[in-house]
């Protein structure tokens, strides 16, 4: 397995060079060359070669038992109650479904028939409702056993988890035990109309790029995706499905649960109606007052983007984007942030969005219904002042 | 008491710019530096030394380049490197990086706590320390944020979003740390010293016995198959003052748009 540089097509351009986020590429005598010490085959050249000089050969001797597979499920993950992610995956299911002609299943662990009709309203054709008591804990051993269990017997060819920190937990396990792949955090999931496949975008390299992902020889196609990123889908309590209860034992694992208290967590984040945000241009930590207090006045709460946890300026609970909480309130101010693109992702859903910003050109512009640039403190303060 | 840590190299920057004439992708990428996650799974894995005593090893798939990490990683305290260097490790997605991993696991023996960092900041996948437990066949908890070890079980708590669970495990077991666990500290001068002579211990594919065919590139079920910055979604509408924007703040937050 190699980068290999046609030097015959390659013009010279360094593309490919001021792309590589390890510096294994330089211009020799005029066309690209590979350090092969450096470069670790991200294949960010590949995409970036104006000219497609640049390849990675690929050989693969993965045994192909993919048209054995088929339907699409998702993991209906509870927490008190059916969690809200848990019904937007089953409505992003059926449209996969819908596409490829086939069904849609849920795995409902610990939950009850109103839930199982609540995830057949919301698309589902068939849900499997575990019964064991190990299931009504949210602990990866036993949930590992009974989907892997599932996923053998009935050969699923796509297989969803919501990205929330116990889905983000549990779908590595099982892709490890199915020897199959996993994409994290997707944003956009649809099926590839050539080849059937599912294409799998999310947030690369820090979240700075997006990248589209498949998984061609190994079943299931497994992804998770945040929670409030796909639409919530409409219930209709006219859809027809099928509930299997399902009580065969599962193992439950070596991981005790002492103890489980209830915080609210970062779901304030999620719930908010008006969030004002604030980043690196916020200035001094000090200024945070500002958005909290305009935040108050306008009945919302205050997030922040990546930096600031980074700086230790905010906890990361209080994290918006697509590695911290997906937000999708009525108004969003967003004050002094940038824009990365995984900060994007992650107040795509909110309805209006308010960005003010000393450079006219950052990123978060281009999510914006409306730009003020100016600085984030002050305008923080001349609002706070005009609802006084 | 016998800790290993898992360590990657990433860039210390993640900045992308596009160049617009040539719709080509500029990174500011600069220098390689521990991801800042694994630095906590490093501290931890020293904490637990001195309380219990034993030994704390590093362990690290990557470019040569990589040693340096990890022999920074003996400045602070760590007794042992072990550096999984290799063509064929190229391009590996999470399931090929979690079997070379456990191949250089076995490399290093027996442990009681095999620790990562919450995720690497260049992949945000999260998804090395669960699928390396699951390869491992030893349980396994993720964001970890404290953690109590008695010599052989380990009570720590995770924040599940809107729930924190407190949970024990018997050794040997995985985890995954968060930032707040720990503050990292920095290498002694006696610590850098002593780690300037070491060799770092390089292992090939074929070295740890590890099979090519599950490694890398070809190890890796997933394929990119495009890479690209997203296109802007909205049309922006440009404000100059504060009252301009009162009435849209207030109509967006329910208060009415009337003074």
């Amino acid at each position: 397995m190699a980068l290999v540089i046609d030097t015959s097509l390659c013009v010279g351009c360094g593309a490919c060079v001021g792309g590589c986020p390890n510096g294994a590429l330089a211009l020799e005598n005029g066309v690209a060359a590979v350090d092969e010490n450096v470069c670790v085959l991200c294949g960010v050249c590949v995409q970036n070669c104006p000219v497609g000089a640049i390849d990675i050969p690929r050989e693969t001797n993965a045994p192909d038992t993919t048209a054995q597979h088929r339907d699409v499920w998702v993991f209906a993950q509870r927490s008190e109650g059916l969690a809200e992610v848990s019904l937007e995956l089953t409505g992003l299911a059926r449209r996969l479904a819908d596409s490829k002609g086939q069904s849609v299943t849920a795995l409902l662990g610990g939950g009850t028939e109103d839930e199982a009709a609540q995830l057949i309203a919301a698309g589902a054709d068939r849900v499997i409702l575990g019964t064991q008591p190990a299931l009504a804990q949210m602990l990866e051993a036993p949930y590992t056993d009974w989907i892997c269990r599932l996923a053998a017997e009935y050969k699923p060819e796509i297989l969803l988890f919501g990205a929330t920190p116990f889905g983000r937990s549990l779908a590595p396990c099982v892709a490890a035990r199915l020897q199959t792949g996993l994409t994290a955090d997707c944003s956009v999931l649809d099926i590839d109309g050539e080849t059937g496949l599912l294409r799998q975008t999310r947030p690369a390299f820090g979240g700075n790029l997006m990248a589209t992902i498949v998984t061609p020889h190994h079943r299931p196609q497994m992804a998770t995706v945040r929670p409030g990123v796909m639409p919530l889908p409409a219930a209709d309590a006219a859809r027809q499905g099928q509930i299997v209860t399902d009580d065969a034992a599962v193992a439950p694992g070596l991981v005790e649960l002492l103890q489980e208290v209830r915080d609210g967590g970062g779901s304030a984040l999620q719930k908010a109606e008006v969030i004002v945000s604030v980043g690196r241009g916020i200035g001094q930590r000090k200024n945070m007052k500002l958005a909290e207090e305009l935040a108050a006045k306008l009945g919302g709460v205050m997030g922040v983007s990546r930096p600031l946890v980074e700086m230790g300026w905010a906890t990361q609970d209080r994290q918006i984007g697509q590695t911290g909480t997906a937000v999708a309130p009525r108004l969003l101010i967003a004050c002094g942030i940038s824009g990365a693109i995984q900060h994007l992702a992650g107040i795509a859903g909110a309805k209006t969005v308010v960005a003010v910003n000393t450079d006219p050109n950052a990123p978060i512009f281009g999510a914006a219904d409306y730009k003020v640039v100016a600085d984030a403190a002050e305008t923080l303060r001349a609002l706070i002042d005009a609802l006084e | 008491m016998r800790t290993i840590v898992c360590v990657k190299q990433v860039p210390a920057s993640n900045e992308v710019r596009l160049d617009e004439k040539t719709n080509t992708i500029i990174r500011d990428g600069g220098e390689a530096v521990i991801n800042p996650f694994d630095s906590h799974a490093l501290e931890a894995a020293l904490a637990l030394k001195e309380q219990l005593g034993g030994t704390v090893a590093v362990l690290s798939m990557g470019i040569p380049a990589a040693a340096e990490m990890l022999r920074q990683c003996l400045a602070r305290g760590a007794d042992e490197a072990l550096l999984l260097t290799d063509r064929a490790f190229a391009g590996a997605d999470t399931l090929a990086t979690s079997y070379a991993l456990f191949q250089g696991v076995e490399q290093l023996g027996d442990f009681d706590l095999l620790l990562c960092g919450k995720m690497a900041v260049d992949g945000d996948t999260a998804q090395i320390g669960p699928e390396l437990a699951t390869r491992l066949g030893i349980p396994h908890v993720s964001d970890v944020f404290s953690l109590e070890c008695s010599g052989d079980s380990v009570t720590v708590q995770r924040e599940l979003g809107g729930c924190v669970q407190t949970l024990r495990l018997p050794l040997p077991a995985v985890l995954t740390v968060t930032r707040e666990l720990n503050v990292p500290r920095l290498p002694s001068i006696a610590g850098v010293l002593r780690s300037e002579t070491v060799e770092i211990p390089c292992r090939s594919a074929a070295q740890i016995g590890a099979d090519e065919a599950q490694c890398g590139l070809k190890g890796s079920p997933t394929q990119v198959v495009a890479t690209f910055l997203p296109q802007r979604t909205r049309e922006v509408v440009e404000l100059t003052d504060t009252a301009a924007l009162l009435p849209i703040i207030k109509g967006g937050a329910g208060l009415g748009t009337g003074d």
